[in-house]
Protein backbone atom coordinates (compact mmCIF):
# COMPACT_ATOMS: atom_id res chain seq x y z
CA UNK A 1 0.00 0.00 0.00
CA UNK A 2 1.45 3.36 -0.97
CA UNK A 3 0.80 7.09 -0.79
CA UNK A 4 0.64 10.00 1.62
CA UNK A 5 2.38 9.23 4.93
CA UNK A 6 3.24 12.46 6.79
CA UNK A 7 6.46 12.04 8.79
CA UNK A 8 6.85 14.39 11.77
CA UNK A 9 10.41 15.31 12.75
CA UNK A 10 11.62 15.82 16.34
CA UNK A 11 9.47 18.51 18.01
CA UNK A 12 6.85 18.35 15.26
CA UNK A 13 5.77 14.94 16.60
CA UNK A 14 3.58 16.96 18.99
CA UNK A 15 1.13 17.62 16.16
CA UNK A 16 0.76 13.92 15.29
CA UNK A 17 -2.44 13.86 17.34
CA UNK A 18 -4.00 16.41 14.96
CA UNK A 19 -2.96 14.33 11.93
CA UNK A 20 -4.18 11.04 13.36
CA UNK A 21 -7.65 12.51 13.87
CA UNK A 22 -7.85 14.06 10.41
CA UNK A 23 -9.73 12.57 7.47
CA UNK A 24 -8.12 10.53 4.71
CA UNK A 25 -8.69 9.96 1.02
CA UNK A 26 -7.79 6.80 -0.89
CA UNK A 27 -7.89 5.40 -4.40
CA UNK A 28 -8.66 1.71 -4.12
CA UNK A 29 -8.52 -1.20 -6.53
CA UNK A 30 -11.12 -3.76 -5.57
CA UNK A 31 -11.41 -7.28 -6.98
CA UNK A 32 -14.93 -8.71 -7.35
CA UNK A 33 -15.39 -12.44 -6.85
CA UNK A 34 -18.20 -12.68 -9.41
CA UNK A 35 -19.94 -10.78 -12.18
CA UNK A 36 -21.58 -7.41 -11.56
CA UNK A 37 -22.59 -4.59 -13.87
CA UNK A 38 -21.27 -1.04 -13.65
CA UNK A 39 -24.77 0.16 -12.67
CA UNK A 40 -25.01 -2.33 -9.79
CA UNK A 41 -21.56 -1.35 -8.51
CA UNK A 42 -22.31 2.39 -8.69
CA UNK A 43 -25.60 1.94 -6.86
CA UNK A 44 -24.02 -0.12 -4.09
CA UNK A 45 -21.14 2.37 -3.65
CA UNK A 46 -23.64 5.20 -3.04
CA UNK A 47 -25.21 3.13 -0.24
CA UNK A 48 -21.91 3.42 1.62
CA UNK A 49 -21.81 7.22 1.43
CA UNK A 50 -22.50 8.78 4.88
CA UNK A 51 -22.29 6.90 8.17
CA UNK A 52 -21.24 3.25 8.09
CA UNK A 53 -20.79 0.64 10.81
CA UNK A 54 -17.47 -1.20 11.04
CA UNK A 55 -16.03 -3.77 13.39
CA UNK A 56 -12.22 -3.44 13.40
CA UNK A 57 -10.50 -6.46 11.76
CA UNK A 58 -8.95 -9.32 13.79
CA UNK A 59 -5.52 -7.79 13.49
CA UNK A 60 -6.25 -4.29 14.70
CA UNK A 61 -4.64 -2.02 17.25
CA UNK A 62 -7.98 -0.95 18.74
CA UNK A 63 -10.76 -2.68 20.69
CA UNK A 64 -12.88 -4.79 18.36
CA UNK A 65 -16.28 -3.32 18.95
CA UNK A 66 -18.74 -2.09 16.36
CA UNK A 67 -18.19 1.58 15.68
CA UNK A 68 -19.39 4.16 13.19
CA UNK A 69 -17.27 5.96 10.64
CA UNK A 70 -18.19 8.73 8.22
CA UNK A 71 -17.67 8.25 4.50
CA UNK A 72 -17.59 11.79 3.10
CA UNK A 73 -17.72 10.60 -0.49
CA UNK A 74 -17.18 7.44 -2.48
CA UNK A 75 -16.85 7.81 -6.23
CA UNK A 76 -16.71 5.15 -8.91
CA UNK A 77 -13.69 5.69 -11.20
CA UNK A 78 -13.54 2.76 -13.61
CA UNK A 79 -14.17 -0.92 -14.07
CA UNK A 80 -12.63 -3.62 -16.22
CA UNK A 81 -13.93 -7.14 -15.84
CA UNK A 82 -13.80 -7.92 -12.12
CA UNK A 83 -11.41 -5.09 -11.31
CA UNK A 84 -13.03 -1.94 -9.99
CA UNK A 85 -11.39 1.35 -9.06
CA UNK A 86 -12.96 3.88 -6.70
CA UNK A 87 -11.99 6.98 -4.71
CA UNK A 88 -13.12 7.38 -1.11
CA UNK A 89 -12.89 10.28 1.34
CA UNK A 90 -13.40 9.07 4.90
CA UNK A 91 -13.01 9.74 8.59
CA UNK A 92 -9.80 8.70 10.38
CA UNK A 93 -9.89 5.05 11.43
CA UNK A 94 -11.96 3.73 8.53
CA UNK A 95 -10.74 0.29 7.42
CA UNK A 96 -10.76 0.23 3.62
CA UNK A 97 -10.08 -3.53 3.48
CA UNK A 98 -13.24 -4.00 5.54
CA UNK A 99 -15.14 -1.52 3.37
CA UNK A 100 -14.26 -3.56 0.24
CA UNK A 101 -15.39 -6.78 1.91
CA UNK A 102 -18.70 -5.17 2.89
CA UNK A 103 -19.26 -3.73 -0.60
CA UNK A 104 -18.74 -7.27 -1.92
CA UNK A 105 -21.33 -8.63 0.52
CA UNK A 106 -23.96 -6.07 -0.53
CA UNK A 107 -23.19 -6.77 -4.20
CA UNK A 108 -23.71 -10.44 -3.44
CA UNK A 109 -20.66 -11.69 -5.32
CA UNK A 110 -18.05 -10.93 -2.66
CA UNK A 111 -14.96 -8.77 -3.12
CA UNK A 112 -11.59 -7.95 -1.62
CA UNK A 113 -9.15 -5.05 -1.58
CA UNK A 114 -6.39 -5.55 -4.15
CA UNK A 115 -4.39 -2.31 -4.05
CA UNK A 116 -4.63 0.87 -2.03
CA UNK A 117 -3.08 4.28 -2.43
CA UNK A 118 -3.65 7.06 0.09
CA UNK A 119 -4.14 10.33 -1.76
CA UNK A 120 -4.72 12.54 1.29
CA UNK A 121 -4.02 12.63 5.04
CA UNK A 122 -5.58 15.80 6.48
CA UNK A 123 -4.02 18.74 4.62
CA UNK A 124 -1.35 16.61 2.89
CA UNK A 125 -2.18 15.54 -0.65
CA UNK A 126 -0.33 13.44 -3.20
CA UNK A 127 0.09 16.14 -5.81
CA UNK A 128 2.21 19.08 -4.77
CA UNK A 129 4.91 18.68 -2.17
CA UNK A 130 4.94 14.87 -1.81
CA UNK A 131 8.45 13.33 -1.90
CA UNK A 132 9.86 9.80 -2.07
CA UNK A 133 12.51 8.29 0.23
CA UNK A 134 14.95 8.76 -2.66
CA UNK A 135 14.12 12.48 -2.83
CA UNK A 136 14.68 12.79 0.93
CA UNK A 137 18.09 11.08 0.71
CA UNK A 138 19.15 13.14 -2.33
CA UNK A 139 17.99 16.57 -1.11
CA UNK A 140 19.42 16.03 2.36
CA UNK A 141 22.86 15.24 0.87
CA UNK A 142 22.60 18.26 -1.42
CA UNK A 143 21.74 20.48 1.55
CA UNK A 144 24.67 19.15 3.59
CA UNK A 145 27.05 19.93 0.74
CA UNK A 146 25.67 23.27 -0.42
CA UNK A 147 24.26 24.56 2.90
CA UNK A 148 21.54 26.34 0.94
CA UNK A 149 18.37 26.36 3.05
CA UNK A 150 16.19 26.62 -0.05
CA UNK A 151 16.99 22.91 -0.53
CA UNK A 152 15.48 22.03 2.85
CA UNK A 153 12.20 23.62 1.83
CA UNK A 154 12.06 21.28 -1.18
CA UNK A 155 11.32 18.28 1.02
CA UNK A 156 10.42 19.52 4.51
CA UNK A 157 7.33 21.59 5.36
CA UNK A 158 6.93 23.62 8.56
CA UNK A 159 4.71 21.78 11.09
CA UNK A 160 2.19 24.61 10.68
CA UNK A 161 1.31 23.05 7.31
CA UNK A 162 -0.04 20.02 9.18
CA UNK A 163 -2.49 22.30 11.03
CA UNK A 164 -3.96 23.85 7.89
CA UNK A 165 -7.40 22.30 8.46
CA UNK A 166 -7.58 23.07 12.20
CA UNK A 167 -9.42 26.36 12.93
CA UNK A 168 -6.98 29.00 14.16
CA UNK A 169 -6.95 31.74 16.77
CA UNK A 170 -4.29 34.44 16.29
CA UNK A 171 -2.98 36.00 19.48
CA UNK A 172 -0.95 39.02 20.64
CA UNK A 173 2.82 38.67 21.14
CA UNK A 174 2.17 39.45 24.81
CA UNK A 175 -0.07 36.39 25.21
CA UNK A 176 2.38 33.88 23.68
CA UNK A 177 4.81 33.07 26.49
CA UNK A 178 2.11 32.46 29.11
CA UNK A 179 0.56 29.88 26.75
CA UNK A 180 4.01 28.30 26.26
CA UNK A 181 4.07 27.85 30.03
CA UNK A 182 0.71 26.07 29.90
CA UNK A 183 -1.69 28.93 30.64
CA UNK A 184 -5.08 28.98 28.94
CA UNK A 185 -5.84 31.57 26.27
CA UNK A 186 -8.02 34.41 27.54
CA UNK A 187 -10.15 36.85 25.54
CA UNK A 188 -7.87 39.94 25.69
CA UNK A 189 -5.09 38.01 23.96
CA UNK A 190 -7.21 37.18 20.90
CA UNK A 191 -6.62 39.26 17.75
CA UNK A 192 -8.48 37.28 15.12
CA UNK A 193 -10.04 33.87 14.67
CA UNK A 194 -11.50 31.60 12.05
CA UNK A 195 -15.16 30.71 11.57
CA UNK A 196 -16.45 27.28 12.54
CA UNK A 197 -15.04 27.03 16.07
CA UNK A 198 -17.48 25.38 18.46
CA UNK A 199 -17.31 24.59 22.17
CA UNK A 200 -15.04 21.58 22.70
CA UNK A 201 -13.47 21.62 19.24
CA UNK A 202 -9.71 21.54 18.69
CA UNK A 203 -8.16 24.89 17.75
CA UNK A 204 -4.62 25.93 16.91
CA UNK A 205 -3.23 29.01 18.63
CA UNK A 206 -1.02 30.99 16.21
CA UNK A 207 1.13 34.12 16.37
CA UNK A 208 0.76 36.96 13.86
CA UNK A 209 3.91 35.60 12.18
CA UNK A 210 2.03 32.39 11.49
CA UNK A 211 3.87 30.25 14.05
CA UNK A 212 1.98 27.54 15.91
CA UNK A 213 2.01 28.16 19.68
CA UNK A 214 -0.23 25.37 20.96
CA UNK A 215 -3.14 23.06 20.31
CA UNK A 216 -6.10 23.92 22.52
CA UNK A 217 -9.72 23.01 23.21
CA UNK A 218 -12.15 25.86 22.56
CA UNK A 219 -14.53 26.61 25.43
CA UNK A 220 -16.69 28.94 23.33
CA UNK A 221 -17.75 29.32 19.68
CA UNK A 222 -16.27 31.74 17.13
CA UNK A 223 -19.20 34.13 17.59
CA UNK A 224 -19.01 33.99 21.39
CA UNK A 225 -15.23 34.54 21.45
CA UNK A 226 -15.61 37.59 19.18
CA UNK A 227 -17.81 39.25 21.81
CA UNK A 228 -15.94 38.15 24.93
CA UNK A 229 -13.98 40.77 26.86
CA UNK A 230 -12.50 38.54 29.55
CA UNK A 231 -12.32 34.92 30.57
CA UNK A 232 -10.82 31.76 29.09
CA UNK A 233 -11.59 31.14 25.41
CA UNK A 234 -9.45 28.01 24.88
CA UNK A 235 -7.81 25.50 27.22
CA UNK A 236 -4.21 24.73 26.27
CA UNK A 237 -3.69 21.01 25.61
CA UNK A 238 -0.39 20.66 23.78
CA UNK A 239 2.29 23.37 23.75
CA UNK A 240 4.24 23.44 20.47
CA UNK A 241 6.51 26.46 20.87
CA UNK A 242 9.48 26.48 23.28
CA UNK A 243 9.24 28.76 26.32
CA UNK A 244 11.08 32.03 26.01
CA UNK A 245 10.60 32.42 22.25
CA UNK A 246 8.52 35.51 23.02
CA UNK A 247 9.13 37.79 26.02
CA UNK A 248 7.46 37.06 29.31
CA UNK A 249 4.64 39.59 29.71
CA UNK A 250 2.63 37.99 32.45
CA UNK A 251 2.59 38.82 36.17
CA UNK A 252 4.34 42.05 35.20
CA UNK A 253 1.22 43.08 33.28
CA UNK A 254 0.73 44.05 29.64
CA UNK A 255 3.58 45.54 27.61
CA UNK B 1 -29.72 12.16 3.00
CA UNK B 2 -27.11 14.85 2.22
CA UNK B 3 -23.52 13.69 2.57
CA UNK B 4 -21.20 14.94 5.31
CA UNK B 5 -18.79 17.64 4.20
CA UNK B 6 -15.16 16.48 4.34
CA UNK B 7 -12.87 18.55 6.63
CA UNK B 8 -10.89 19.73 3.58
CA UNK B 9 -14.07 21.03 1.92
CA UNK B 10 -14.86 23.44 4.76
CA UNK B 11 -14.09 27.07 3.90
CA UNK B 12 -13.12 29.24 6.84
CA UNK B 13 -13.12 33.03 7.07
CA UNK B 14 -10.87 35.06 9.34
CA UNK B 15 -12.71 37.45 11.66
CA UNK B 16 -10.80 40.29 13.32
CA UNK B 17 -11.41 41.05 17.00
CA UNK B 18 -8.57 43.53 17.68
CA UNK B 19 -5.61 45.03 15.82
CA UNK B 20 -1.98 44.69 16.88
CA UNK B 21 1.50 44.27 15.39
CA UNK B 22 4.07 41.56 16.01
CA UNK B 23 7.61 42.46 17.09
CA UNK B 24 10.14 41.20 14.48
CA UNK B 25 12.70 40.64 17.27
CA UNK B 26 10.89 37.55 18.53
CA UNK B 27 10.20 34.28 16.71
CA UNK B 28 10.31 33.64 12.97
CA UNK B 29 7.84 33.10 10.18
CA UNK B 30 7.74 29.28 9.88
CA UNK B 31 9.40 29.29 6.45
CA UNK B 32 12.19 31.58 7.71
CA UNK B 33 13.26 29.51 10.72
CA UNK B 34 17.03 28.84 10.96
CA UNK B 35 17.86 25.48 9.31
CA UNK B 36 18.24 23.53 12.55
CA UNK B 37 14.85 24.69 13.86
CA UNK B 38 13.27 24.31 10.43
CA UNK B 39 14.12 20.59 10.54
CA UNK B 40 13.17 20.20 14.22
CA UNK B 41 9.72 21.69 13.58
CA UNK B 42 9.27 20.06 10.19
CA UNK B 43 7.00 17.53 8.52
CA UNK B 44 7.74 15.51 5.39
CA UNK B 45 4.86 14.67 3.07
CA UNK B 46 6.27 11.26 2.20
CA UNK B 47 5.10 8.94 -0.57
CA UNK B 48 5.23 5.60 1.21
CA UNK B 49 6.63 2.80 -0.95
CA UNK B 50 4.90 -0.59 -1.04
CA UNK B 51 6.46 -3.29 1.12
CA UNK B 52 7.84 -1.82 4.34
CA UNK B 53 5.51 -0.89 7.21
CA UNK B 54 4.78 2.76 8.06
CA UNK B 55 6.91 2.29 11.15
CA UNK B 56 9.89 1.02 9.14
CA UNK B 57 9.60 3.90 6.69
CA UNK B 58 9.59 6.41 9.57
CA UNK B 59 12.69 4.71 11.01
CA UNK B 60 14.46 5.05 7.64
CA UNK B 61 13.73 8.78 7.51
CA UNK B 62 15.08 9.08 11.04
CA UNK B 63 18.32 7.40 9.96
CA UNK B 64 18.70 9.32 6.69
CA UNK B 65 18.28 12.68 8.46
CA UNK B 66 20.26 11.55 11.55
CA UNK B 67 17.46 12.55 13.94
CA UNK B 68 16.52 11.41 17.44
CA UNK B 69 12.78 11.14 17.03
CA UNK B 70 10.31 10.92 14.20
CA UNK B 71 6.65 9.98 14.10
CA UNK B 72 4.08 9.35 11.40
CA UNK B 73 0.53 10.51 10.92
CA UNK B 74 -1.63 7.43 10.50
CA UNK B 75 -0.52 3.89 9.73
CA UNK B 76 -0.79 2.84 6.10
CA UNK B 77 -0.49 -0.94 5.95
CA UNK B 78 2.57 -2.49 4.26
Amino acid sequence: MTGVLPITLEEARKIVQALLLSGKEYVCLMKLHGEATEEQVKRVLKEFENTIYQRPPLRASVKRRLRTRKIYYIDFLEMEGRNMLFRVGCEAGTYIRKLCFDIGEVLGCGAHMQELRRTRAGPFVENGDIVTLHDVTYWFMEWQQQKDDKILRKFIQPMEKALALVPKIYVRDSAVDAICHGANLTAPGVLSLETGISTGSMVAVFTLKGEAVALAKAVASTEEILNMEHGVVAETERVLMPRGTYPKCWKSGET
Amino acid sequence: MPRTVAPWEIERKLLVKAEDKTNPRYGHKPEERPAEDYIKYGVINLDKPAGPTSHEVAAWVKRILKLQRVGHGGTLEA
